[in-house]
């Protein structure tokens, strides 16, 4: 059985001054392990959900919060931010308003050293992290210095060296070209096959990103609205409309399959259309070759 | 035809010696659509500032409509050229929605009645009416990014300039800019944007210059641009899927300067069913 580290159960919630719930009746359960994609137009609550993970919501953004939220154990209502900060990593779309510090050993360390650990455990921690991230050209230079996707993958660093069980990321790829793009997803995607950290990630760029995940969630006006495996999700409903960028390939398949083209599942990459048109044309080939 | 902007030889630093434009030489004729590719840091955002005179060559030459920029003013410039930032709090500064829009108009002495009528115009356009009296800084980022982009395109430049318009742009707010973008060329206005984002880059432009470190690498239609690996990677870009799908496609005879999805749609069918 999987162990439950998130319920949200019924959960709206109303930043202060505000008259239209930025969540509605939000039920969510995370699972150990589990890599959790959330998509979804601007101003849908994808942020707000992320905000209530580490207890943002309600303890630094005022408002009115109905329903529970459980994380690891702790109902974030009682708990204060530090506590959950432990458990809960988060990065966010711009790294440049998380790194502060003048080398990327410096940053990394910064998270260690508030957690109070040995001086020892730190210098483990920081070896580790360095190593697993492939960041060892770079750990005495200022982080200012760095290109977006390296800031982003010291960002990314210095959450993954506190150890958290999981991971919240909120469009971390937003400001980046689409090769460090790439770079920054594959790393994220590591940390939760490798270290089994549990990920929730808000992405626009599905074609990176929906292949990757367990289970997908698309939410719209503060609800979710669709919520399973990525290539269900993706497949069948007119996901445009709700300002969400499907991939190509998936256009790709519904316009085969309207001129009687029924390929052998939904793709999600480039290489799987490429794998599904080949084994179409083996099977053809195979039907000719017993019909003569 | 008449040349819209002229580069020559441009160089250029911040600071003294590391050159962040090295040499770059292109002319864009009125009415043409281009966009500007590269990796962060390739000097692409430095290239437009020069567009109109915000930055001035170290060495060679910039021209707007034959004006070269060392011999006129931001002010003046600008009437020609306008540009939308890629961070719209960098330009948005007004008490609200409404000022936001009628500065331009104002400093370039519109009559009042022609203002208010152009005030109103874009304002329903961009969907933005409501807001009319909000501050921009409480609007969505995608509502300010239309602002911006508003707030530019009501002065009617001949030139447009944008810098990553399309980013963090959901699927609606991107087909919203994207059908502005496609007016806008059609009507023969002169459009430039700087993008990381090839599927826009093919949806609506010609023309695609890359730049790399400072120096131009690439410049010819997007679709050979675009479709050509080692340009790509240089620029710190991944094929579109519909292109990465005919280059894998390759041995089925599918070409591999592939774009569309019409395009790539027919060749499948031809593979499958020919």
């Amino acid at each position: 059985m999987k162990e439950r580290l998130i319920t949200i159960d019924h959960v709206t919630f109303y930043y202060a001054g505000t008259e239209k719930p930025a969540l509605n009746n939000v039920n969510l359960k995370v699972y150990r392990g589990d890599s959790l994609l959330i998509t979804g137009p601007s101003g849908c609550g994808k942020s707000t959900l992320c905000r209530l993970l580490n207890g943002l919501i309600p303890h630094f953004f005022s408002g009115r919060l109905e329903g529970e939220v459980n994380v690891l154990g702790y109902d974030i209502r009682k708990t204060p931010t530090h506590v959950l900060a432990r458990h809960v990593g988060m990065v966010f779309q711009n790294p440049e308003n998380q790194l502060f510090l003048s080398s990327v050993e410096k940053e990394i360390v910064f998270g260690l050293e508030n957690l109070g650990l040995p001086r020892e455990e730190i210098k483990k921690r920081l070896e580790e992290v360095i190593e697993l991230l492939d960041l060892g050209n770079i750990r005495d230079k200022p982080p200012y210095e760095l290109s977006g996707g390296q800031q982003q993958k010291v960002a990314i660093a210095a959450v993954v060296a506190m150890g958290p069980e999981v991971m919240v990321l909120d469009e971390p790829t937003a400001h980046l070209d689409p090769l460090s793009s790439k770079e920054v997803l594959d790393l994220v995607f590591k940390l939760n096959h490798e270290l089994k950290v549990t990920v929730i990630l808000v992405e626009h760029k599905l074609d990176m990103t929906a292949s990757q995940v367990s289970r997908m969630l698309i939410m719209n006006e503060g609800k979710v609205i669709l919520e399973g495996n990525p290539r269900d999700v993706l497949n069948g409903y007119h996901l445009e409309r709700l300002g969400v960028n499907v991939p190509k390939v998936v256009e790709v398949y519904n316009e085969l399959k309207k001129r009687g083209i029924i390929l052998n599942g939904v793709p999600l990459t480039p290489e799987e259309l490429v794998e599904r048109i080949k084994t179409e044309k083996l099977r053809l080939t195979y039907e000719v070759g017993n019909r003569s | 035809m008449r040349l819209a902007i002229e580069v020559e030889d441009l160089h250029f630093y911040y600071v003294k010696g590391e050159y962040v434009l090295r040499g770059i030489n292109f002319e864009i004729k009125e009415g043409e659509s281009v966009v500007i590719m590269g990796s962060n840091g390739a000097g692409k955002t430095t290239l437009i500032k020069h567009f109109n005179g915000l930055l001035k060559p170290i060495k060679g030459h910039v021209r707007v409509f034959g004006k070269d920029t060392r011999n006129h003013t931001v002010a003046e410039l600008s009437r020609l050229v306008g540009i939308v930032f890629q961070n719209p709090d960098h330009q948005l500064f007004a008490e609200t929605v409404e000022k936001e829009i009628r500065f331009a108009l104002e400093n370039f002495n519109f009559p009042s009645n022609e203002i208010d009528k152009r005030v109103d115009k874009i304002l329903r356009y961009f969907g933005l009416e409501r807001y009319k009296s909000a501050s921009p800084f409480n609007l969505s980022e995608g509502e300010k990014k239309r602002l911006a982009i508003a707030s530019v395109l009501v002065y009617e430049p001949d030139i447009v300039v944008l810098d990553e318009p399309t980013i963090g742009q959901d699927a609606i707010q991107r087909k919203r800019i994207i059908n502005v973008l496609k007016e806008l060329i059609k009507s023969g206005k002169t459009v430039v944007a700087v993008t990381h984002d090839v599927e826009f880059a093919v949806e609506l432009f010609e023309r695609a210059i890359v730049l790399s470190r400072g120096l131009l690498v690439a410049d010819g239609s997007v679709k050979e641009v675009l479709t050509n690996q080692k340009v790509l990677e240089v620029a710190n870009l991944l094929p579109s899927q519909v292109t990465k799908c005919a280059w894998l496609l390759e041995d089925f005879g599918i070409p591999r300067d592939i774009v569309s999805i019409e395009e790539l749609k027919e060749h499948i069918y031809k593979v499958l069913r020919g």
